[in-house]
Formats: structure tokens, sequence, C-alpha cells
């Protein structure tokens, strides 16, 4: 395969255009050219920073740093799912619940893909892996939190229906059946969309990226078939499994709705949330 | 043996609650708003945590699956839940014989639960409640929005199933409605039950 290389030159003639509403914006006082020019500034520096990082991963090839990246892009994801949603489940819920799915869905696809289709040697090898964990992790995001702000939004304003329920005698798990259902649904729509739409609305970007770089068309139609395969199994398995988690953070064993777990509060950052789970370990290990 | 007896029933807001309810007897229990009557029956029928223990013809609550428990001590709370668009489609088998009791029209399981005015849903949620055939019956102001001749209809279907048995614990804002269908009197103040004489 040929790829096609591209010079400093050639991304800057592509900021041509940017450069030009830049200088409009200057001239007739926009105000704009402020904006682009930071968000430019950080793309670039990212994406480079990002480049480099990843060459080095690849270069030295060791199961340990790769271990590492993958963790520490799997837990962003988690904190990304948590911080999603207004409402927070007490004692990290949406972290832990963010965590566990993200996790699972991520790895179940990934292991799917790298030891089936694509079984690169040796078959964690990072220049795979670290690409399709992303692109994994991606659709993983927009599910698990669409499915979990839709469990929390709404089984606030359910309240009434459900507790009817229970209190008729009908199970938590039958009570909450079609909020379960409907969270799931409302996290695949975003996979369902992009598949329904791909090819003919829209030209995906990793198969566009691949017969920009010269690849055959047929090839790279190929694999952006097999990526939407587990982009989908792995949305549809992460919001599933995210509204589980959390409808199953809002009862107890008496089956009741425990809306006095729920708190509107701001989503936690990433160092609040692993020192709270410090001190909840701690507290776990002195009993 | 007591159909219901409720044994230190408390958590941090009300409580605590001791009492026991023979088979067709019915409690009304009266009190200002906010003093805790509806957190003691949700608490009865273990809706919310809290301490204590609870007997259904000498069973204890805690060696029985919540769901169990709730079908034969229903709560009919005021405010009533829905959630499909059918009123019929709430029921198992629509009590058709009953809801004309109530003053409802024929039609009303056919009709979207949107389309029914406040005191149908009242009556409507009333109605789910006995379909159960439960023996105890926590019914929290079961005919706070009806008019007052739907209130005389209401209260004589909830005598029939006292004459047969049930045991109903009944919270009322009316004095006259206690008088009507208790067969004991309470009032809930300060999170406490004070036994209270009925002026029949």
């Amino acid at each position: 395969m040929t790829t096609v290389s591209l010079s400093p030159l050639d991304l800057g003639a592509a900021g041509l255009l940017l450069a030009v509403e830049a200088g409009l914006s200057l001239v007739c006082n926009l105000g704009l050219h402020r904006l682009v020019l930071i968000a430019v500034t950080r793309m670039v520096i990212q994406l480079l920073l990002i480049g480099y990082v990843l060459r080095l991963i690849f270069s030295l090839a060791s199961p340990a740093l790769l271990l590492l990246a993958i963790g520490l892009m799997t837990l962003v994801a988690a904190r990304e799912v948590a911080a999603r949603s207004e409402r927070q489940l007490r004692r990290q819920g949406n972290l832990m619940v963010g965590l566990a799915s993200v996790t699972s869905a991520t790895v179940t696809t990934t292991l799917l893909a790298l030891t089936t289709a694509i079984r690169p040697h040796p078959w964690w090898s990072p220049q795979y892996a670290i690409p399709l964990v992303g692109i994994v992790l991606g659709s993983v995001l927009n599910a698990a939190s669409l499915s979990l702000d839709h469990v929390l939004e709404t089984v606030t304003r359910d309240r009434v229906a459900i507790e009817t329920q229970l209190a008729l005698g009908v199970g938590y798990r039958q009570a909450t059946g079609p909020l379960l259902r409907a969270a799931l649904r409302r996290g695949m729509l975003p996979i369902v969309n992009q598949m329904s739409a791909a090819g003919l609305i829209t030209l995906p970007g990793i198969m566009t990226g691949q017969i920009l770089a010269g690849l055959d068309p047929v090839q790279a139609v190929k694999y952006q078939i097999l990526l939407m395969l587990l982009l989908a199994g792995s949305s549809v398995f992460a919001s599933g499994l995210t509204a589980m988690l959390a409808l199953r953070r809002l009862t107890d064993g008496r089956q009741r709705l425990r809306l006095d777990r729920l708190i509107l509060a701001t989503a936690p950052t990433v160092a609040t949330a692993i020192a709270s789970m410090r001190a909840d370990w701690r507290r776990r290990l002195q009993r | 043996m007591p159909r219901l007896q409720l044994i230190a029933l408390r958590s941090p807001r009300a409580g605590p609650f001791d009492l026991s309810l023979e088979p067709g007897e019915c409690l009304a229990v009266t009190g200002p708003s906010g003093a805790g009557k509806s957190l003691m029956l949700r608490m009865i029928a273990d809706l919310d945590p809290h301490d204590g223990e609870a007997l259904l013809d000498g069973r204890p609550r805690a060696a029985m699956p919540a769901p169990d428990w709730r079908r034969r001590v229903v709560y009919g709370a005021s405010e009533s839940g829905w959630w499909l668009d059918q009123v019929g489609a709430h029921f198992k088998t629509p009590p058709v014989e009953a809801a004309t009791a109530l003053g409802l029209p024929q039609d009303i399981f056919a009709r979207p639960v949107a389309s029914c005015s406040t005191g149908e849903r009242q009556r409507l949620a009333l109605l789910r409640v006995l379909a159960l055939d439960a023996p105890v019956l926590l019914l929290d102001e079961p005919t706070g929005a009806l008019d007052p001749e739907a209130v005389l209809r209401a209260e004589d279907l909830l005598r029939q199933r006292l004459a047969a048995g049930t045991s109903i614990l009944m919270v009322t804002h009316d004095p006259a409605q206690a008088n009507r269908v208790g067969t004991a009197c309470a009032v809930l103040e300060g999170g406490r039950l004070q036994v209270a004489t009925l002026t029949r």
C-alpha cells in the first residue's frame, strides 16, 4: 500500500482558509480570531503530542506500558460517563457504574477483534490494540453516558408510577423494566444513526482516512464494516450494562426505590474521585 | 392473633409506631399535614428504609419477600401512578361492577389515562387496590378528590370489604369520614399515634 506522506507545508496550506477567516475577523472586528486560534493551537499540540507518545509506545512494545495507556484511557472515559449526568449516585456511583461498563464493554470487544478478525503478532501489539481501544472507547462512552443519563433523569420523573407498582406488589425489576429498555435504546441511538447513514449521507472517518492515505476503497470499506460491527456490539453491551448497574444501585434488598441515593451535584474530578475511592477502601479494610 | 401487628416501627422522621389491627377492623388516622401519616403507611408497606418489625397473621415481614408482603398489605398512595396509556391495561380484569358502584362510566377502562379527571383517577386507583383482594389495606386519603356523593359510594365499598374481614388503616382529613367508616380512631401528632375516641 502506498501511503501519502504529508509535509508541514501541506498542513499549512490546509490551514490557509482558516488564516483568511482569522484575518477577516480582525478586520471586521468579529472577535472570533482568538477563539479559533486557541482551538487550532490546542488541536495541533494535542495531536502532535499523542502522535509522539504513540510512536514511543509502539517502538517500546512493552505490555506494561500498553496496559498503563489503556488503563488511563479507560479511566478518563469512565469519568466522562460519570460527569455527563446532572444527577449523581451517592458514593461515586456514577463513576463506579461508568468504570464497570466501559471497562467490560471495551475489553470484551477489543479482545474479540484482536483474536479473531485482526490477529496481529503478537496479539496485543500496541499498534493495533491502542487505536482499536480508542475507537471502541469513543462509542462506548457515547452509549454509556446517554444510557446513564436517561436512567437517572427518568427514574426521578417516573417515581410515582414506579412506586405505585411496587406498592401493588410488582417486583422492582418488572416495575423498572420499561425504563431499562428505554435507556438501552437511548444508548444505541448514535451507533444506529451512524450505521444507517454510513455510505449514503456520510463517509465514515476511518474509511475516508484510509482512502485518502491510498488504500483501495473496497479494502477500506471492509475495515469500516468490521469497525462498525465492533462499535455496535460494544454500544449495546455498554448501554445495557450501564442501565442495569445504575438501576441496581437505586434499589435494596427489600426491592424499594431508593431515590435517596441520588443527588443533584457537580461531577467529581478524577482527583477527588480517586481520593474518595481510597478513603472508601481504607474504611473497608479497617472493618 | 391480630391480622396486622406493628412493633416499634420507626424512622428518623416518624414513629415509633406500635399497633395491632384485627380482621374487619378499620383504624382511621387523622392529624395535621406533615405529621408523618403517609410516612407511617409507607413504612408499613416497606417502601422506605426504617427499623422495627411488622407481622401479618403472626408472620414476620422480614421472612417474606418484599413484593409478597406488599401484595398482602397494599398501600394506596394519595397520588396515583399510571405507567401505561390505557386505563384498562392497569387491571388484570377490569372490575366493571365495582366501577359502576363507584359511579364511573361504563367505557372508562377503554379510555386513555390522560383523559380521566383527578376524581376518576382516584376512584380507579382505589379499584386497582381493591382488585388485589388483600387482607390489609393502607389507604392514604382515598376519597380526597371526590364529590360528596362519590365519597359515600366509596365508603360503601370499603364497608363491604370490612364486613368481609379485610383490615383497613385509613388516613383521612375528615373527622366525619373517620366516624362513618372507622371502627377505631387515632390522631398522629409529633410523630406519635394517640388513641382517640369516635364521636358516635
